[in-house]
């Protein structure tokens, strides 16, 4: 007899090889099918390497690998390993949703309500309910206040009525949500990735921006929100809540939204001259030949920053394996060298223009190691508070649909995303 | 949990959930879990189903007493728990519960409520599963399809991803019959359901066939928006449709340009998701630029390697990159993979110093500037990096001859620190090649001949020719180290392709120079980039796979995916002005796509024109002429197991016709092998037998000729089952013209073995005083299977069900009305043994065991209706024929 089913079972395990929940969606499947897993765990030595794609010899195993766990899901047939990736990740996301976090020990302690929820999210293989909004109405998030209640009272966590949303052409939203105060904030946040090479020009950059949207509006708002520049986004992902034809025709935003926290966009700025770059390394590292040490000196200052203030500078470096021990001088910030991982991390701070942080010193080698070949890559980070790069800016936000007048807001944030520079 | 209270029989159960999930086996609290079911308390009655769901299947006698429960649910006033039951009883596999399960999800398809009618879309899907015959018995098919134009997305979402399912166990069926409209409801519940359901609905409408190109560009046109979806799996699905409906529109189209334009962001977006979703969509890319680089000829950067990838990113990054490479932008590529040469992991660092002599081969125009770049990164003198930059270097060398000579003096510096076979064998391949001009050849290959016993079959194969290279070219100073190393190869070495190699190089040498010269020397042809794309029949047929393992895997599902037997083979359609029919669009594509010839393989470093390994002496009866068994072209194309089975089991029922006999197997009529237009007047016809115990090949040989014919011999090339002449082919009198002899010829199965295709493929080689003739039969699987084929019972029974899905197929054996006992005898008549026997409701089922002169074992189930006189077998090979140990 075959077995058809997109997820047939779901392992969740953790950093030091522990299955500490496993569901089925149809027969058991024995836990020693991770093995393969196991496996190939071992031979990637890093966690990150782990490939997402398994191929065993009767089944295909699909994992993520998110907040030091591992989502390893057990499949038999053809599928789209895309479909289930994103699946697992929408498990993660609901996890963090309900008990904040996404870790062992919140999935431990709500053992019952993830089964619950996971039970609710898939059917033989077909997603059921995803959307955390109708999530909410089928099973109750724990809350100290609900389990000492329901404890005394005897009621459940579990509603008892069909979710509202559920089967609705905007399944995305219950109907009958009302507050007191009645507002709409809008974080429009950048990420720039980009590859610097030594000499100090730009390899590779593009921003990824997100549009993450908090709504706590009453009733059915129908909103639309419009940018002074909706050029500069051609290249979008959209919340099925978007109207895609309203945006096609008029470069405008308008939908229905979800109720609470969501990611209304994310679009992807790459044509080269639109990414500024907002700091500049200046690097000298070097080892000598047959002295077992090295010079490390970088200093970090801001370019193209648009006034602003860069802040939160974090710089980490994978130095080589032949490195010893560093003995550096900061002239801002504290600076770590792990000498198990070899990474050493500076935590520099904001960027005063007068004063540029410096970091250098005398690097240690093993003695008799011969000269290390690779060139260390410096990863940044950095934050730019209310800025967004690209220059992206919200026009206005209309209401329809309700009477009320909402309170808006909309906030702007610039972060490194993978941003290196190469030695 | 047998307490009054609720809430501790609550508690109770919630701890025995907590034990199931940590994979504590709790089914021995079977029955007073089921207890609690009887309960108006939704979340104690949602954690009893998920119990029962879990052992129901151990506990199958216990699982019937919460039938009733489950039926009275159905009826509920709310849908919730109406759609609850329903989900749950189709989830708990036992049959006896199916029976019940009829009624309540007729009522639940055509409930009020659609999250009812959706969950119950679902259902049908599961109960086919467990029992295919119910669900078509029962009529719950129709009402499926009729759910697709449901006034609710949702459900029409769902009634799709039912029928799809359904429809893969059943490829001939014609279930998903789409027409245009019903793809025009498919396109309106797209735009409302939700994501998932839009995945299913346009992974179904990637299976349709437009009727021309207007059509095809309607849906395109309303298909391009999900590429906008948050969801990338959505996107790839989409993304699959237009690749796949794009075949059909003109190049000359406005809309096939923006088309392309459409397509180049969402798939960079991709690129930025969580690792694993890059992977699949690198995966994905990697097959769509092979097939439309125009796509992503201008995003090169988005492929640039950051380093924190994960390592199996930066592999798929660095093999896109190189399929985009071209002349505008090679610099940049260039000064990337000399980069990416100097990162820490070691894997990676290879393969992208193999990348710039990919480059170097790729875009003719770079090649200078990637071999000065290889040869920078050999001054390294970090030696995995020098070992892979001589690999690839002798690569460019095979590519552009006579051009970058120059740099071998550098190259030989590093000889010594050469330790890899590969790196070893591209060295004195270069060394070999150009012996004119390096002034040590000879001390140079003299060095590496002294631990010639300790070096890798590829070094010493690429030594013997390199040395047999020099001689030819410099014959006065050689002399000695051709000898040392002909007779280090032929004497003193046990590897059989040494050794022959070694021999035709001697009595080249030995009896004809020139001819030496002429073979050894020739031109060679050059290699090209295409030796890394893939094959363009598989590649169509992998873009019609786009966003599914097999995109993944870059292979056909059929060649990887359990109980593929079903799969449909799909195609690209054609192009419509290249097919102005609109028939030739609707034929299924041609069945030679099924085992695409296998991509081209590299040229052998030394290119030994087609000379087969023949050992000297050679074999009298073969009259001793040059490679007169030259060996026949094998493909390496995956075989399909059933096949060959199939047509062997499907003559052996053909009883009626044939010269079947009780008390031997049975035998084919003879059939005409070799006409005699072929063979200049020899006809041979025959058959294949076998009586007790031993295989015969029962020829006639005719003579059509005018002159009379003698000297006859036989050979056969290797075959899947080692079957060989087991004595020389006697002919005592010299046939004359118009005459005929009969032969049986008996075989043996001790013969060298090489899987063919089809798996019984015999190909035959015979001799007479005329010539020699080359022809190919196929002979019936049955003349293998072995007289002590009768398996013990136990062990049939233990090993029947071990036997893993993968290995089962089933076919139908048509207009055979025979009963149980006279097919029991006359199997038994062909070495097939009947096991045991039952009758379950009427149908008799035989349980049959062979087993194959290799040792293989198949098992098989016939089940035979007295109503439908036909046969249903299950022949099971054994793990992919693995043997088993007696």
């Amino acid at each position: 007899m075959r077995l058809r089913k997109m997820i047939h079972s779901l392992f969740l395990i953790n950093c030091s090889g522990d299955i500490f929940l496993e569901k089925h969606w149809k027969s058991v499947v024995s836990q020693s099918v991770c093995d393969y897993f196991f496996e190939a765990q071992e031979k990637a030595i890093d966690v990150e390497n782990v490939p997402p794609v398994i191929s065993t010899p009767h089944h295909y195993l699909i994992s993520i690998y998110r907040d030091k766990i591992f989502f390893v899901s057990v499949i038999q047939t053809e599928v789209p390993p895309l479909f289930v990736i994103e699946f697992l990740h929408r498990v993660a996301d609901t996890f963090q949703d309900y008990f904040g976090e996404c870790s062992e020990t919140a999935i431990k302690d709500n053992v019952v309500i993830v089964y619950e929820l996971l039970e609710e999210m898939l059917d033989n293989g077909f997603p059921l309910a995803t959307e955390s909004n109708i999530l909410k109405e089928l099973i109750k998030p724990p809350t100290i206040l609900r389990s000492v209640v329901n404890s005394i009272t005897g009621s459940s966590n579990v509603g008892d009525t069909l979710p509202t949303g559920q089967l609705s052409n905007i399944p995305w939203r219950r109907a009958g949500v009302k507050y007191t105060n009645n507002e709409a904030y809008f974080d429009v946040i950048e990420e720039i990735d980009a590859i610097i090479d030594k000499s100090g020009s730009t390899v590779f950059a593009e921003i990824q921006g997100v549009i993450d949207s908090c709504i706590k509006l009453s009733g059915m708002p129908d909103l639309s929100l419009s940018f002074m520049n909706p050029r500069l986004l051609d290249d979008v992902s959209f919340h099925p809540c978007i109207r895609f034809k309203r945006w096609e025709s008029e470069r405008v935003l308008s939908f229905i939204p979800p109720d609470g926290n969501f990611r209304l966009i994310s679009y992807r700025v790459s044509s080269q001259n639109l990414v500024a770059i907002p700091v500049y390394v200046k690097h000298m590292i070097s080892f000598k030949e047959n002295t077992s040490s090295g010079r490390f000196d970088v200093t970090i200052g801001p370019k193209q920053n648009m006034g602003k203030t860069v802040e939160g500078v974090v710089m980490t470096v994978h130095m080589p394996k032949a490195v010893l021990n560093m003995n550096l001088t900061a002239t801002q910030g504290s600076y770590t060298f792990d000498p198990v991982t070899k990474v050493l991390t500076w935590d520099v701070g904001k960027i005063t223009p007068q004063k540029l942080p410096n970091l250098k010193g005398i690097v240690n080698l093993q003695s008799g190691a011969p000269k290390p070949e690779e060139n260390p890559s410096l990863n940044i980070q950095f934050k730019i508070q209310q800025l967004a790069i690209s220059g992206l800016k919200v026009n206005r936000l209309d209401m329809y649909g309700e009477k009320y007048k909402p309170f808006k807001g909309v906030k702007y944030i610039t972060k490194a995303g993978k941003f290196q520079v190469r030695t | 949990m047998n307490s009054d209270k609720k809430e501790k029989k609550k508690e109770a159960v919630k701890k025995v959930i907590a034990s199931m999930t940590v994979g504590k086996d709790v089914s021995a609290l079977f029955p007073d879990v089921v207890n609690c079911m009887q309960t108006d308390n939704l979340e104690l009655k949602k954690l009893v189903y998920l119990y029962l769901m879990n052992y129901a299947k151990s506990q199958p006698d216990m699982a019937i007493m919460a039938v009733n429960t489950f039926v009275k649910d159905c009826e509920d006033p709310n849908p919730l728990i109406r759609a609850l039951a329903v989900r749950t009883m189709g989830c708990i596999r036992v049959d006896k519960i199916t029976e019940y399960l009829c009624e309540p999800l007729r009522k639940c398809l055509k409930d009020e409520d659609p999250y009812v009618r959706k969950t119950a879309a679902v259902c049908v899907a599961k109960l086919h599963d467990i029992n295919a015959q119910l669900v078509e018995d029962q009529g719950f098919l129709d009402t499926l399809k009729d759910l697709i134009s449901d006034s609710n997305p949702m459900v029409v979402a769902n009634a799709v991803a039912a029928l799809s399912e359904i429809a893969e166990s059943h490829p001939s069926s014609n279930l998903l019959d789409l027409n245009p409209q019903s793809i025009n409801k498919l396109l309106t519940a797209l735009n409302e359901c939700t994501e998932w359901g839009q995945i299913f609905i346009l992974d179904c409408l990637a299976n349709y066939m437009p009727k021309d190109d207007r059509e095809a560009q309607s849906i395109c046109e309303r298909v391009t928006p999900r590429l906008s979806h948050a969801n990338s799996a959505v996107v790839l699905s989409a993304v699959k449709v237009l690749m796949k409906f794009m075949e059909m529109l003109s190049k000359d189209l406005d809309y096939y340009g923006t088309l392309l334009k459409k397509l180049a962001p969402p798939l960079v977006t991709l690129l930025s998701a969580e690792p694993e979703l890059q992977y699949v969509a690198l995966r994905n890319i990697n097959l769509i630029v092979q097939k439309r680089p125009e796509i992503l000829k201008h995003e090169m950067k988005v492929f640039f390697v950051k380093y924190n990838d994960p390592i199996y990113v930066k592999l798929e990054k660095l093999d896109i990159m190189i399929r985009l490479a071209s002349q505008a932008n090679i610099a940049q590529v260039l000064a990337e993979l000399k980069e990416y040469a100097t990162e820490v992991d070691v894997d990676f660092v290879r393969k992208a110093v193999r990348a710039i002599g990919r480059c170097a081969i790729k875009v003719e125009q770079s090649a200078e500037r990637c071999v000065s770049t290889l040869l920078d990164l050999i001054q390294t003198k970090v030696n995995y990096v020098v070992q892979e930059a001589i690999v690839v270097i002798k690569d460019i060398f095979r590519k552009y001859p006579n051009k970058y000579e120059s740099v071998i003096a550098t190259l030989c510096e590093n000889l010594d620190s050469l330790d890899e076979p590969e790196a070893r064998a591209a060295m004195i391949w270069i060394v070999g090649e150009y012996a004119e001009r390096i002034d040590n050849a000879d001390e140079l290959l003299e060095s590496f001949l002294e631990g010639f016993h300790d070096e890798s079959t590829q070094v010493q194969l690429q030594l013997l020719t390199a040395i047999v290279k020099l001689f030819l070219k410099k014959p006065t100073e050689t002399q000695e180290l051709v000898q040392q190393v002909l007779s280090l190869a032929t004497q003193d070495s046990d590897n059989p392709d040494l050794r022959d190699r070694g021999y035709i190089y001697w009595r080249l040498l030995s009896t004809d120079p020139v001819a030496a010269k002429e073979v050894v020397l020739a031109e060679k042809p050059l290699i090209s980039e295409e030796t890394d794309l893939i094959e363009p029949t598989l590649l169509d047929e992998l873009i019609c796979y786009i966003g599914t393992l097999a995109s993944v895997y870059h292979k056909p599902p059929s060649a990887f995916v359990e109980g593929s037997r079903g799969v449909v083979h799909k195609s690209l359609p054609p192009r419509s002005d290249s097919q102005p029919c609109c028939e030739c669009a609707l034929t299924p594509n041609p069945s030679h796509s099924l085992h695409p010839p296998p991509p081209p393989l590299l040229p052998p470093p030394v290119p030994l024109p087609v000379v087969p390994p023949v050992t000297p002496p050679l074999s009298p009866q073969m009259g001793g002429g040059s490679g007169s068994f030259a060996a026949a072209p094998s493909t390496t194309a995956p075989t399909n197991m059933g096949a060959p089975l199939g047509s062997g089991l499907g003559d052996l029922f053909d009883l009626t016709g044939g010269v079947g006999t009780l008390s031997g197997s049975y035998v084919a009529p003879k059939t005409v092998w070799l006409p005699a237009m072929k063979a200049k007047g020899l006809e041979i016809s025959g058959t294949f037998s076998r009586q007790v115990g031993s295989i015969s090949m029962d020829l006639v040989l005719t003579n059509k000729a005018l002159q009379v014919m003698s000297d006859f011999a036989i050979q056969f090339n290797r075959n899947s089952f080692g079957l060989a002449p087991a004595a020389p082919l006697q002919v005592h009198a010299p046939l004359a013209p118009n005459q005929s002899v009969e032969i049986s010829l008996p075989l043996n199965t001790v013969g060298s073995v090489m899987k063919m295709e089809p798996l019984n493929n015999l190909q035959v080689a015979v001799k007479n005083n005329i010539d020699v003739f080359y022809f190919s039969t196929l002979y019936p699987l049955h003349i293998l299977f072995v007289e002590d084929g009768k398996m013990e019972r136990q062990t049939f029974l233990a090993t029947w069900k071990d036997i893993p899905n993968e290995n089962e197929t089933q076919f139908q054996i048509k207009d055979c009305s025979l009963n149980a006992d006279a097919v029991s005898s006359k199997l038994q008549g062909s070495n097939i043994f009947t096991i045991a026997k039952r009758n379950v409701e009427g149908q008799d089922m035989l349980y049959q065991s062979l087993k194959l002169t290799n040792g293989i074992w198949v098992l098989a189930e016939l089940r035979i209706q007295p109503s439908n006189p036909s046969f249903t077998v299950h022949p099971i090979p054994e793990n992919k024929w693995r043997r088993v140990r007696r």
